[in-house]
């Protein structure tokens, strides 16, 4: 299961109001009000793990959470939203008779919390009737009083709104002046102030910042209309994210221009006005099988649903049957230690801590301190994803740190972490060093649509600009190009891999899982990647 | 507090207009009840309960408008947030898309709250996990699902004298019910604005036998076939469609009802209103007092709606719009009912598709040869102008002969659009409630399944 379309709330629709996300609105100058106190926060949190513990909890952890978004939003010459919203309150969850509960409540009064922690114990007895399998935890160290930080340079929240929104104007002329007919753009700023007190004696406060600048171009033709999305990346960065540093920017011969840790707006909105001139007359594809040459703002989605879903150790164990679906990955295949998930050059690994990323955090949200793993080493499957009640079922003893909840009201439960693609450790390769050695091939940038079975085994995806490769160099725009493929022999026709100046890191912003759903943050970091003999359809029909 | 009769939320909403200073102010107050449980690997995982109600304000200074909410009603908090909502108009830039709020309206009466429903305790949800959890314990069978009741109200009041009020509810159950080695998958869903109408055991059954059903199944080769769409395989199509359809997107060239000039025509629509589109059986309307999915007779902004037609016999009649739109191209406006309080899970158009009289059964036993599909997964759009599609079938595709369904076969990915579909059209069943829509059975002539894949 993807990502909620967040998009479509901020599109002036039918409706003449636009409803915040979650939360109160708040003016700007709130928004940078002082945090509550770290010694208050401790108090109740304290007051909410000892209510539960003296009513039969064997495990309590108490998240104080203050969640702070802005969204402005614009359509062509037009500020369609400006909304700045605010969450409060505190989520408990408990273990009592070996089973979980939880509550949630927004009034922050001692009484208040002491019976929200009571009301989490009773729901845990009363579902413990129908449990079979008492909760695990693996053991995790108590870290006492602690605190973490995204490394942001600018908050943006600091940032003035008309800043911001001249910012968007500038880049929907950008597009418009160079071949648009139409421009959405739009700003997401997140703020996460939690803090995360347990049973095990941590105290852990940490202020978390992420920033996604989309947008979405059509250009009208006489024959149809073409559609060009933003190449930038969703991150775990302040507002510096956006000064587009000549330094971040990586060329590929004939083709896009891609970003790495700093990106150009209004540059991606002028290219992105050409390049739909350039689609609307672009030939169509000829269906059959190409060598792919895969930029990382593509990539990672494809990381993202054949790799990072199907490892969710729940997924593997049927928790989200009903839902998302299950996982090709069974233990059988991980336990025979021989499961070739690809060609031996693909390593990927999981991270809870990778500079700028979207997942970056010092803890996770049960106390977790963040590391990094392998999930496939020289292409064979070793390990999952899996938070503190799921590891004893993988034989291991240390959480992996993958607790996440979106919100205080929202229980924790299992997420992905990032999920990467490590780049080619023997030569530092750049995206044209791949390219060079093609001779049939298709260069594919940006994320399109994409659509993956619910076991991830067979799977489709399109992307935003692609290219034909002819003797090692770009030639042509094509347009209507989706591959098709399944996960393992996909990542078995992996061939060659960019080196770590290429590595970028991309992202999701709202990847949504769980009933009732939830959704979170996760980025993708890999480097341009060559497969190989790939199945390549044209997605141009006649109706 | 969650969910206040209309002679309170007027109080409320009454209270608060006392305090604008704005030129234009409107509000609306909006509640949610809902309870859930969630079970998997035959054992409940989680339940819970929520409940908010979030008062929203949108004041505006001639073109100027800001929009603050909050969740706290006392004296204090009201004056708050119309004063949040006052600073944030102020600080906005014009927008030149802004049109003044609507005077007083009339609305239609709609059934759409059912005590019953509203009623639903944690044993009734404790006791639709055991429906399905039992009877697979004893077919040695693997039970998760979900289920979730609601209550949704809302409640508009503005300054020029509008005000609306309505309250729903409705109830949404699935399961998805496994073999233990992992070879078999069946799967149910039902949703009722009345939970008396709700037989969680029953649906489970059904899951059960697809689940004991599906497997062993072979491989077809991928190609065009006849397909048995199932409600639950062609209601996203449909929404997606039906959510297509409106006439800004159209009038501006980007959508499926653009209309493509030909050489040299003079004075060429913009869209394709009232062009033939689809099988001239093909009729899809909306309607707030339709017994089976009813809604709120009113728009965001408070305009009344009814019942209204999109598309009727084959042909595009009316297309949804924007005040700002239709005074702009001088067309009719065209609302359609907020999902805001009706308990139409995710939102979006409720809509009702016309059908025949025909059961699904029997519908299965006029096919000589056919596919029997009964839902579609991860479903994405290839292509906006030809509203190509792509996704896969899911738990419980079957192969049709003679009449009889003859054994499971290996799930497929499509590439088809509803366009398509609905101009190949070989016949029509009864239509059912499905995520708040009426969709019946559709047999289909040479849908696209373009690869095979391996997931059960």
């Amino acid at each position: 299961m993807e990502r909620r379309d967040f998009v479509k709330l901020s599109c002036a629709g039918f409706g003449s109001m636009m409803l915040p996300i979650n939360g109160n609105i708040v003016t700007a100058a709130e928004l940078l009000d002082r945090p509550m106190d770290v010694a208050m926060k401790k108090q109740l949190a304290d007051v909410a793990l000892n209510a539960a513990k003296s009513v039969g909890a064997t495990y309590a952890d108490a998240r104080i959470g203050r969640y702070l978004n802005q969204f402005i939003t614009t359509r062509d010459k037009v500020v369609n939203n400006v909304v700045n919203t605010e969450s409060a309150g505190i989520g408990i969850r408990v273990i009592a008779n070996g089973t979980w509960g939880f509550a949630s409540t927004s009034i922050m009064t001692p009484e208040s919390i002491a019976q929200t922690a009571k009301d989490a114990v009773a729901i845990a007895k009363a579902n413990s009737k129908f449990q079979t399998e008492p909760v695990r935890l693996a053991p995790v160290k108590g870290y006492g009083d602690i605190s973490w930080k995204t490394p942001i340079v600018k908050n943006a929240f600091e940032i003035p709104v008309k800043d911001k929104v001249d910012m968007l104007l500038e880049v929907n002329n950008a597009a418009l002046t160079n071949g648009a007919n139409f421009i959405q753009s739009i700003l997401f700023l997140v703020n996460e102030q939690k803090y995360f007190a347990s049973t095990e004696g941590s105290y852990i406060d940490q202020d978390v910042h992420r920033l996604w600048a989309p947008f979405f171009a059509t250009a009208v033709g006489k024959s149809g209309f073409k559609q060009r999305s933003g190449l930038g990346n969703p991150v775990g960065m302040g507002f510096e994210y956006l000064d587009g540093k000549k330094e971040d920017k990586v060329y590929v011969q004939g083709a896009n221009v891609g970003y790495n840790n700093s990106y150009d707006m209004v540059e991606d909105a002028t290219n992105a006005g050409k390049e739909l001139q350039k689609k609307l007359k672009a030939k169509s594809v000829k269906p059959g099988k190409y060598d792919l040459v895969l930029d990382p703002a593509h990539l990672m989605l494809t990381i993202h649903e054949s790799v990072g879903h199907p490892l969710e150790l729940d997924r593997v164990l049927g928790y989200e049957a009903n839902f998302a679906g299950t996982s090709f990955a069974t233990l059988d295949k991980w336990k025979s230690k021989k499961f070739q998930y690809g060609s031996d050059i693909v390593n990927l690994f999981a991270d809870k801590n990778q500079a700028y990323s979207l997942g970056n955090v010092g803890y996770d949200d049960e106390g977790v301190k963040t590391k990094e793993w392998d999930l496939v080493k020289d292409g064979i499957l070793v390990n999952y994803q899996a938070t503190r009640d799921q590891v004893h079922m993988i034989d291991q003893n240390e959480s992996h740190g993958c607790c996440y909840s979106q919100s205080w009201r929202d229980v924790q439960f299992q997420r992905m972490p990032n999920v990467s693609l490590r780049p080619n450790a023997k030569e530092d390769l750049s995206a044209d060093d791949v390219i060079k050695d093609v001779k049939d091939g298709i260069y594919i940038a940006g994320r399109g649509s994409f659509s993956i079975d619910q076991q991830r085994y067979n799977f489709q995806f399109g992307g935003q600009l692609f290219y034909e490769i002819k003797d090692g160099k770009i030639v042509d725009q094509i347009e209507d190009v989706a591959y098709q493929s399944n996960t393992q022999e996909f990542w078995n026709s992996c061939t060659q891999l960019a080196g770590k100046s290429d590595y970028r890191v991309g992202g999701s912003f709202f990847d949504g899982k769980g009933q009732p759903s939830q959704v979170s943050a996760v980025s993708h970091g890999c480097p341009t990647t060559r497969f190989n003999n790939i199945n390549v359809l044209n997605t141009k029909r006649r109706v | 507090m969650s969910i206040v009769t209309e002679k309170e939320a007027k109080a409320i909403l009454t209270k608060v207009l006392a305090f604008s200073k704005a030129d234009e102010c409107e509000c609306n107050l909006n509640g949610q009840l809902s309870g859930n449980v969630r079970y998997a690997r035959n054992t409940v995982t989680t339940a819970g309960q929520l409940s908010d109600m979030t008062l929203a304000v949108q004041s505006s200074y001639g073109k100027k408008t800001g929009v603050a909410t909050i969740n706290e009603f006392d004296d204090a908090s009201l004056e708050k947030v119309v004063r949040r909502s006052e600073e944030l108009a102020k600080l906005a830039p014009d927008n030149d898309e802004y049109m003044p709020i609507l005077g007083p309206q009339k609305y239609a009466k709609t059934k759409t709250y059912f005590k019953s429903t509203a009623d639903v305790t944690p044993e009734y949800r404790a006791k639709a996990a055991d429906d399905s959890i039992t009877p697979s314990k004893k077919n040695k069978l693997i039970a998760s699902g979900f289920l979730n009741d609601q209550t949704n109200m809302l409640a508009i009041m503005n300054s020029k004298g509008l005000f609306a009020y309505n309250v729903g509810t409705s109830v949404n159950f699935s399961a998805t019910i496994r073999t233990e080695d992992g070879r078999g998958s069946g799967w149910v869903t039902r949703d009722y604005s009345d939970v008396n109408k709700m037989d969680t055991a029953t649906a489970s059954k059904i899951a059960i036998e697809k689940s004991m059903g599906s497997v062993d199944a072979k491989e077809l080769e991928p190609g065009k076939y006849t397909v048995i769409l199932e409600p639950a395989a062609s209601v996203q199509l449909l929404a997606n469609m039906v959510g297509s359809m409106g006439q800004r997107t159209a009038d501006e060239g980007r959508s499926f009802l653009s209309y493509k000039p030909k050489e040299g025509e003079k004075d060429a629509p913009k869209n394709k209103l009232g062009m033939k589109m689809f099988d001239e059986r093909v009729n899809i309307y909306s309607d707030p007092n339709h017994p089976e999915v009813p809604t709120a007779t009113f728009a965001a902004d408070g305009h009344p709606v009814a019942k209204t037609h999109w598309v009727k016999d084959g042909k595009v009649v009316n297309m949804p719009n924007s005040r700002y739109w239709a005074e702009k191209t001088g067309s009719k406006y065209m609302p359609t009912a907020t999902s805001g309080s009706i308990g139409l899970f995710g939102g979006g158009t409720q809509f009702i598709m016309d059908g025949g009289d025909e059961s699904l059964e029997e519908m299965i036993k006029n096919t000589r040869r056919g596919i029997l599909v009964t839902r579609l997964w991860y479903i994405r759009q290839l292509d906006p102008q030809t509203l190509l599609y792509t996704g896969l079938t899911r738990d419980g595709t079957f192969f049709i002969e003679d009449g009889k369904i003859k054994y499971p076969i290996k799930n497929f990915r499509f590439n088809e659009s509803p366009i398509v579909m609905l101009n190949n059209i070989e016949s029509l069943g009864k239509p059912v409630r499905i995520n708040g829509a009426m969709v019946p059975p559709m047999k289909v002539r040479d849908f696209t399944f373009s690869s095979l894949s391996d997931a059960v």
